[in-house]
């Protein structure tokens, strides 16, 4: 079948243990996932769904995966909910140690090669993709994308996570270069949406930010005030 | 002490798969069906120009995926079943009864074959139809996608697709949705064979791999 992100359990378990219980309870915590960012002239807009699964239940359907590394330098967040988590706690420290060192804000690509340095030593043991963005005066608004296997490399729009490979033509089709803000805020709620009707780990709400010279600004656009595409 | 120095090559003992994607669509009055054209032996390209939408009657195709063999088998079977079918009603077969027939093989042998048909045509008591009988079962859609490349045009159809289509807009639709897939998909490529059948029969065009749209690459 298609490249599908399956994130194996990590406990071995007997078939018997399987007849009593269910599933869930030996799966990992994973954020199977939808995450996309966008940049635009100025900064870049950036999202996610809002589902954490263990197995077939949904652990969490509000979670927050846009997660703060620096003021103006957020990361998006799939794969194993507790590496991700850890990685980011990890990347954020370094990275405000390094920000008062060079008393300015730091750079998106600092950021970003953190993360790629923490994804690539530890790969054997992590299972992380992530989309570093944000603004920085030097370059403004800029995506990082760095998937699985610790590799790391800017691009203008990025989508990752288990969802993502129902998005690829939509994305591919849909993305213009030198989009305003609002019409990348469009695109990222319109991808999310359609990931999200068709993978089963998407879903929940979609949580927006915008990253700018004048902060962050965060949105959520709930069940049923996500763009309907059925064409029933 | 050979075998080390010049080790077979996977793809010799892999099975031959139309690792693929296949798409059908209806429109007022007739049906298009696309297909890609690249055929794998694991990362080899075994035949880069097959044609998978196979007729099974005047009006009525089929689009293979999966299994190479198994969809070619069933779809043979098919046209002979169709054949005898149509004889002995002594009019054109219904989309539906071509459909039912993949659809009774594919579900009799559901553990041996590894083979997804789409089943699209025209007749003259319902128009144009498509049905998808993916692993037995049998549904009549709008539109259909199928293979390895249909995963990433997933999200690409679920937007795009608008009922009441003109038959050239759906050409587009099709040809566009392909190229997608195949610019995503390592086991689809080559060229796009795109078939339109309505009332007056089935027009088959293949769009060679320069004459493809051009979307965004960064």
């Amino acid at each position: 079948m298609a490249t599908m992100l399956q994130f194996p359990s990590s406990v071995s378990t007997l078939n018997d243990y399987n007849a009593l219980y269910p599933d869930w309870t030996q799966r990992e915590v994973s954020t199977g996932t939808t995450i996309m960012a966008v940049e635009f002239d100025g900064g870049v807009v950036m999202g996610a769904d809002s589902r954490t699964t263990t197995g077939a239940y949904i652990a969490n359907r509000v979670t927050d995966k846009l997660t703060p590394i620096h003021e103006r330098i957020f990361c998006c967040r799939s794969g194993s909910a507790a590496d991700t988590q850890a990685i980011a706690d990890a990347v954020t420290y370094q990275l405000g140690f390094h920000s008062i060192e060079l008393d300015e804000a730091p750079l998106v690509q600092t950021a970003a090669s953190l993360f790629r340095d923490m994804c690539y030593r530890y790969r054997e043991e992590l299972m992380a993709g992530i989309i570093v963005a944000g603004w920085d005066r030097r370059r403004g608004g800029q995506v990082y994308t760095v998937p699985v296997g610790g590799m790391m490399t800017r691009q203008p729009v990025s989508v990752g996570g288990s969802g993502s490979s129902y998005i690829y033509g939509f994305v591919d089709s849909n993305y213009k270069p030198a989009m305003s803000k609002e019409e990348c805020l469009k695109f990222t709620a319109e991808a999310l949406t359609l990931a999200m009707e068709r993978d089963g780990s998407s879903g929940g709400v979609v949580r927006l930010a915008v990253i700018s010279e004048q902060g962050v600004e965060r949105q959520v656009i709930l069940g049923n005030q996500l763009p309907k595409f059925s064409t029933v | 002490m050979s075998e080390e120095l010049f080790p077979e090559p996977e793809w010799l003992s892999e099975e031959v798969k139309t690792g693929t994607t296949i798409i059908a669509v209806t429109f007022d009055g007739g049906v298009v069906l696309g297909s890609d054209s690249r055929v794998s032996a694991g990362e080899a390209v075994v035949n880069r120009v097959m044609n998978k939408l196979s007729p099974l009657h005047d009006k009525i195709y089929c689009a293979l995926s999966g299994s190479a063999a198994d969809a070619q088998t069933i779809a043979e079977i098919v046209n002979y079943q169709l054949d005898v079918h149509s004889i002995e009603v002594e009019d054109d077969p219904l989309v539906c009864s071509a459909a039912t027939l993949v659809k009774n093989i594919s579900y009799k042998y559901k553990e041996e074959l590894s083979a997804h048909l789409i089943v699209a045509g025209w007749d003259k008591k319902k128009g144009g139809q498509v049905y998808a009988t993916l692993s037995g079962l049998l549904t009549s859609q709008p539109f259909a996608i199928g293979g390895s490349g249909s995963f990433y045009i997933n999200g690409f159809v679920d937007a795009e697709y608008r009922k009441n289509m003109t038959k050239r807009e759906c050409q587009e639709f099709v040809v566009n949705a392909l190229t997608l897939a195949m610019g995503r998909d390592g086991s689809s490529g080559g060229v796009a064979y795109v078939v339109t059948i309505d009332k007056d029969g089935a027009e088959e065009k293949c769009v060679l791999g320069n004459e493809l749209p051009k979307f965004f690459d960064q």
